[in-house]
């Protein structure tokens, strides 16, 4: 069913380059990977499109993959589409930023459907991923003059483990640490 | 006073008592709260207030929205670092005696979500804290037992001397420093006058504890 | 009928406001983080034009506990307690939603009377929850406090069956992967047939004092339109969506699952204010009574528990899934990423405040700042969703 809405696509926009990523588990969501430059055509033409009619953008997540031996990390934002006119879904969308450092450019979808806005802005706080077109991106969970970028797999919390009363694992050694910074 | 001689005089009508005893027994039985619930524990603060377990017999007949005009905060839900600013300030706009109840696991050290970035581990980093409630989150029955509780600590404090409240003695500061926003955490991340850290061991797992106390 | 005092000034977005801001001919204020009647730590910056408000915008994270970050440095049945303090009002929803997105990623199938204990307990969530919104919401039209009282009356006959059930009242952390976690208490299903059954008189009671009231229906009818078309294009579900008159009901579009074997109407609105949305959480009561007696009289004896799943060692195969209910909020859903290890690799909440939350600044414009308060207690947030 993927596939058929796959050549759809790429027949009514021209010079996309779409490609079905696999689902390893027995939910069978699979999902359709979009190149940022077409994105938005995709997106109205899914929106439009009589008998797909996707109108409702029900969830967008990032997802942020690090470094690896095989591949550089990359940010990713994953987008789940339903319909509320034929019923029928979900359709799963991403798309994916160059690099994790200065390459962090998508373009947004919120000017096709409004329910993306809150949480692109969530995305763009927690892990700085940077949404052209947005209407009003600034931060929404954290204070403005919050520096870094939370969810991301390497930021590493500030130091206030002044008193534990029953350390273990983790929280122990990161105690330990702490006193050896602060003899009193 | 004898105590026969006092029954004795109030059978007959005279009632006897002292100034500290009555200046107490007033403020303990009018503690009004103020409306400050932040998460889960404010809807069994709430419910605490509601028909079945009702906290108005107990003297918190209304509970104000303005810190101006209350005398408890009853500190209910998760303190977060954005939040904690706004805290400080309402307690410093309290007018004094002011009292404070932390409810729950998060507003006495993070609770369950303590590893985080964005959690305030603990309420009693910048206030001084009277009563800490645990539980999570903790039944009406035990916030009922923590005003009552929070009612025997204003009835013991006497008037004069070392173990008078802080609102009579003079330079005891009522206003505690509001903390700012950092780059990366709060400025000051704590108010070292009011958060005592008791024992400054080695931090050790449970099991070792007990091999060291025996 | 729209009274005189809460007919709306301005249709649209007025262009660039700021220099009428500096100038002092429209006020700029903050309602909240603390505030008697937002329904938790959440902050409104509005521009005022006398009483009518010209610009909202919402600032929420006062309440941001980050736990998808805990949660993926926990197991997934570690997460299980944290679903419960999400919306906290209803927690044995946020349970069976988390439950989905994971028997979906692992493939578990559910035993007929685990579905059967999951519906009941849900639709009794699902009347906790709208009688304690309608009773929010009337003290916030300034009845201060005596719907809310009868309300909470209700809500504390249900939670008393929740925690002979589960052992805790608000917290209850029953749901597992592939079932319930305990068996029902002997006399259980007695009980709740018996508050079942007393149920409607409370709805009647309350419709009598409500619906046909002048006050309620002058300060309610007109106020805080949603038209149909920018409700479905901004995402917004629950009894919002279909006040406005969209029929999309997850219970029957996803037929997740026992609900087919249910026979219940979906209540539409037709003008989408505040009045329909207080409509649509009545009937949807009545409606969800009819779900719990045709659950009790049809529950089969049985195993609560499927017995391939595994409680210790639980690695899903690398993957990911997307579960959703309706929840008495609107859907609920969760995004799970699986790389084989015990931890999840992303854990994602899709909250439904969050989402209703968008159009706050399109149905308030115009209105004054009563008003204001009243739509915004129709949207039924809870913090603890919509910061997470």
């Amino acid at each position: 069913m993927l596939e058929e809405i796959k050549v759809r696509i790429e027949s009514a926009v021209p010079g996309c380059q779409l490609e079905i990523i696999p689902n390893g588990s027995p939910s069978g969501q699979h999902s359709l990977l979009l190149d940022p430059p077409h994105a938005l055509e995709v997106a109205k033409f899914l929106r439009d499109d009589p008998e797909l009619r996707l109108d409702y953008c029900s969830n967008v997540t990032g997802v942020d993959w690090l470094d690896t031996e095989q591949s550089p990390g990359h940010l990713e934002a994953v987008y789940h589409l339903y319909s509320m006119e034929k019923k029928h879904g979900p359709i799963v969308l991403r798309m994916r930023t160059e690099n994790r450092s200065d390459k962090v450019h998508l373009p947004s979808v919120t000017p096709i459907w409004r329910s993306a806005e809150f949480q692109e802005r969530e995305i763009f706080d927690l892990y700085g991923i940077i949404f052209d077109g947005h209407p009003d991106l600034r931060r929404i969970m954290m204070w403005d003059e919050f520096e870094d970028h939370p969810m991301r797999k390497d930021y590493v919390e500030p130091d206030d483990y002044e008193y534990e009363p029953t350390p273990h694992d983790h929280v122990l050694t990161r105690a330990k640490e702490h006193v050896e910074r602060n003899p009193q | 006073m004898d105590q026969k001689l006092k029954i004795e005089l109030s059978k007959q009508g005279i009632v006897t008592t002292t100034l500290e005893e009555l200046y107490n027994w007033g403020r303990k039985n009018s503690v009004w709260p103020m409306t400050f619930g932040l998460a889960c524990c404010a809807i069994e603060m709430i419910a605490t207030s509601m028909a079945r377990y009702d906290l108005a017999r107990f003297g918190a007949e209304v509970f104000r929205p303005s810190p101006r005009q209350a005398d408890l905060m009853i500190v209910s839900g998760t303190v977060t670092k954005k939040m904690a600013p706004q805290v400080v300030r309402l307690y410093n706009q309290m007018a004094e005696p002011k009292y404070v109840i932390a409810m729950g696991a998060c507003a006495i050290s993070g609770g369950p979500f303590k590893q985080g970035y964005n959690v305030l581990k603990g309420i009693d980093r910048y206030i001084p804290v009277d009563v800490h409630i645990p539980g999570c989150p903790p039944r009406p029955e035990a916030l009922i037992d923590a005003f009552m509780t929070l009612q025997k600590k204003i009835d013991e404090q006497a008037l004069t001397g070392t173990g008078r409240p802080r609102h009579l003695v003079a330079d005891a500061p009522s206003e505690f420093v509001v903390p700012r926003f950092g780059a990366h955490d709060l400025e000051p991340p704590k108010n070292p006058d009011v958060f005592h850290i008791l024992n400054n061991d080695e931090p050790c797992s449970a099991g070792e504890v007990d091999a060291r106390r025996d | 009928m729209t009274s005189r005092l809460t007919t709306p000034v301005y249709e649209e977005m007025p262009e660039d406001i700021s220099d009428r801001i500096d100038q002092g001919e429209l006020l700029e204020i903050a309602l909240g983080p603390h505030h008697p009647s937002t329904h938790g730590v959440f902050r409104m910056d509005v521009v005022l034009d006398g009483e009518r408000v010209v610009k909202l915008k919402p600032v929420f994270g006062y309440l941001h506990r980050n736990h998808e970050k805990i949660a993926e440095s926990a197991s997934y049945l570690a997460s299980m307690p944290y679903t419960d303090r999400l919306d906290y009002i209803c927690s044995l929803s946020n349970n069976w939603a988390y439950a989905l997105a994971v028997e979906k990623l692992a493939g578990l199938q559910v035993p007929e009377r685990a579905e059967y204990i999951r519906v009941i307990t849900a639709e009794l969530t699902r009347l906790v929850n709208h009688s304690a919104t309608i009773g929010f919401l009337t003290q916030e039209m300034g009845a201060s406090g005596t719907p809310l009282m009868y309300a909470f009356r209700e809500r504390e006959k249900i939670l008393d069956l929740f925690e002979s059930l589960t052992g805790s009242r608000m917290m209850c952390n029953y749901m597992r992967f592939g079932g319930c976690r305990v068996e029902l208490p002997s006399g259980w299903l007695e009980q709740t047939k018996k508050i079942v059954e007393e149920f409607p008189r409370f709805l009647d009671e309350y419709e009598r004092l409500l619906t046909g009231n002048e006050i309620f229906m002058a300060r309610s009818q007109g106020v805080g339109v949603l038209k149909k078309n920018l409700a479905i294009n901004a995402g917004i579900t629950g009894p919002m969506l279909r006040a406005s008159g969209v029929n999309y009901d997850i219970r029957k579009v996803d037929k997740y699952g026992i609900y087919d074997r249910f026979d219940f109407k979906i209540p539409l609105g037709e003008h989408g204010d505040v009045y329909d949305r207080y409509m649509i959480r009545m009937l949807e009561m009545r409606e969800s009574l009819k779900i719990l007696n045709q659950a009790l009289r049809d529950i089969p004896a049985g195993p609560i528990m499927d017995p391939k799943a595994k409680i210790r060692g639980f690695r899903p195969k690398p993957g990911e899934s997307y579960g959703r209910i309706e929840s008495p909020k609107g859907e609920l859903g969760f995004f799970l990423i699986s790389d084989g290890s015990p931890n999840p690799y992303r854990y994602r909440v899709r909250p439904p405040s969050l989402i209703n939350l968008t159009v706050l600044e399109d149905m308030c414009r115009g209105y004054s700042v009563p008003d204001t308060i009243v739509i915004f207690g129709t949207v039924d947030i809870v913090l603890g969703e919509v910061d997470r």
